[in-house]
């Protein structure tokens, strides 16, 4: 069975030509084209490598939301491309860059051939204490019990670039409505597509959720496939992105590090230490906050993307007559 | 049998590079907007191939969530288009 | 039994294969966006739905086959819309230039 690394060199050569192609070519649209190819190639590497947790991971986050993003920031800079693309930098800037990748590359090339062997590892520890809280899939241990830490700080990080967008908002526009940059006249094939792929997408994304107790899955990848219906549906416009002020939306926002907060803290009261879930109880614990964590990062990656608001509030005695958000709350 | 599929894996995956070097050298955006499309169909046939070779019922899970991803990446690039199309070029006439 | 149902899986592969390869030649050998889309869309369609077939009877059980069956209902669905997109986007461009 020689065929089998043959294939892996394989796969292996053509990410890193599509790698090499995205960074090469001039024209930013092309270049995003070639980012979203690549993350989606790479996971079929992580599926090859079987991190089929990672795999997920990476064809919804890195190839599916940053290719939106990314897509949305090339829309954006088109009207100035020709321009910055006409201005070459001088010699000594162009050495100066290559000699900081070079440094860059050879630093992680160094820390790369200086791992010790047998890599250190607590992987041993995670698969002898995955009883104790009655989950099946070590990674959702890990990330939900043994460095729950971790993962709540996380979420709360997602947040801070929730606020750090919002704050580039003019003073008139605070409160307002974000400006997805997709906003045309209704086109019936998005529309029909937004229609039809959108409820599959949902269940998609719970099942992933679901599933992660004891398979691959999880909080976050469900979640970043909610957010991607979330943009299809604001793509195709068949809804709004809701007014920042909107308490609801501030409600998704807060609910799943609040809940995360609080169990913790029950934790402390409960069983002693922070974080920690009393006996017998971890796993509904655990399902509990996926779930209050799911909405959260649904709406708050759907934010990310949908950027800083850029129309004022509506008036304070019509606030009632904005459209109605159509999933941004239960 | 294994060794049958997997022979076909690889003639998928030799599918997709062809493809693949194709769609991205263009010339226009609606020929590098394929390669998500053909990412999405050779790139899932492999996953399954892969995935009932081995015997891990996660490579489906993971085709699944590649089939939306890319549907929606491929659509989010069409979006883009049809806007940036629309201000100065003609707009969706019947033809 | 199994030899009967692992033919079937070497037969509808292969035949897979076939269309996969099609697709592959019409992307290569056609000369402009609109008749390459048609070759991508219409041949890798079927070419999944042949290995979905073929891969059904290997499945490890119930729910593996019906997730693969899931697998091409969304190919097909997400494709055949996709490629409207596409080609609307390929009209405009040869409209512009």
């Amino acid at each position: 069975m020689t065929i089998v690394p043959a294939l892996d060199l394989f796969v292996a050569g053509v990410v890193l030509v599509v790698a090499v192609w995205t960074v090469a070519v001039r024209n930013t649209s092309s270049a995003v084209v070639g980012f979203v190819a690549y993350g989606l190639l790479l996971a079929l590497v992580w599926v090859r490598l079987g991190a089929p947790d990672v795999a997920l991971t990476e064809a919804a986050i890195g190839s599916g939301l940053t290719g939106a993003l990314l897509i949305g920031a090339a829309a954006r800079l088109r009207a100035g491309e020709s321009t910055v693309a006409a201005e070459r930098p001088g010699v000594p800037v162009r050495l100066l860059i290559a000699a900081l990748a070079t440094v860059v590359a050879a630093a992680i090339a160094g820390v790369l051939l200086s791992l010790p062997d047998p890599a250190p590892t607590l992987a041993p520890e995670a698969t002898a204490n995955a009883g104790a809280t009655g989950l099946g899939n070590p990674i959702t241990n890990v990330l939900m019990a043994f460095r729950a830490m971790d993962t709540m700080l996380e979420k709360v990080v997602l947040l801070l670039a929730v606020l750090g967008i919002w704050s580039l908002s003019p003073d008139a526009a605070w409160g307002g409505r974000p400006h997805l940059p997709h906003r045309a006249e209704p086109d019936a094939a998005l529309e029909f597509l937004a229609r039809v792929l959108t409820p599959v997408g949902v269940v998609l994304g719970i099942a992933v959720l679901w599933v992660s107790a004891d398979h691959p899955g999880g909080a976050f990848q469900g979640a970043t496939i909610l957010a991607a219906m979330w943009l299809l549906v604001l793509m195709a416009g068949l809804g709004e992105v809701p007014d920042i002020g909107r308490r609801r939306l501030r409600l998704a926002l807060v609910v799943g590090p609040a809940v995360f907060l609080t169990i913790g803290l029950g934790g402390l009261v409960v069983s002693g230490a922070f974080l920690s879930y009393p006996q017998g109880f971890a796993k509904p614990l655990i399902l509990a906050i996926e779930f209050a964590m799911i909405l959260t990062v649904a709406t708050t990656l759907g934010l990310l993307v949908a950027g800083p608001p850029v129309a004022g509030p509506p008036a304070a005695g019509s606030a009632a007559a904005g459209s109605p958000a159509r999933r941004a709350a239960p | 049998m294994n060794e049958f599929l997997t022979v076909m894996v690889g003639l998928v995956l030799a599918l997709l590079a062809l493809g693949l070097v194709r769609v991205l050298r263009g010339p226009g955006d609606a020929d590098r907007m394929m390669a998500a499309q053909l990412i999405g169909t050779c790139g899932i046939a492999a996953l399954l191939l892969i995935g009932v070779i081995g015997g891990t019922s996660a490579a489906i899970d993971v085709a699944l969530v590649l089939a939306l991803l890319a549907t929606f990446a491929a659509a989010a690039f069409a979006d883009c288009a049809r806007r940036t199309a629309q201000p100065g070029g003609p707009g969706p006439e019947a033809p | 039994m199994s030899v009967l149902l692992d033919l079937v899986t070497i037969v509808m592969v292969s035949a897979g294969m076939v269309f996969f390869l099609a697709g592959t030649v019409g992307l290569l050998r056609f000369p402009d966006t609109l008749t390459r889309l048609h070759a991508l869309t219409k041949a890798d369609n079927i070419g999944l739905g042949l290995v979905v077939i073929g891969l059904v009877p290997q499945a490890g059980s119930l729910r593996d086959g019906l997730k693969l069956l899931c697998v091409w209902l969304l190919v097909l669905l997400a494709s055949a819309t996709v490629s409207q997109l596409v080609a609307q986007a390929a009209r405009r461009e040869g409209d512009s230039s």
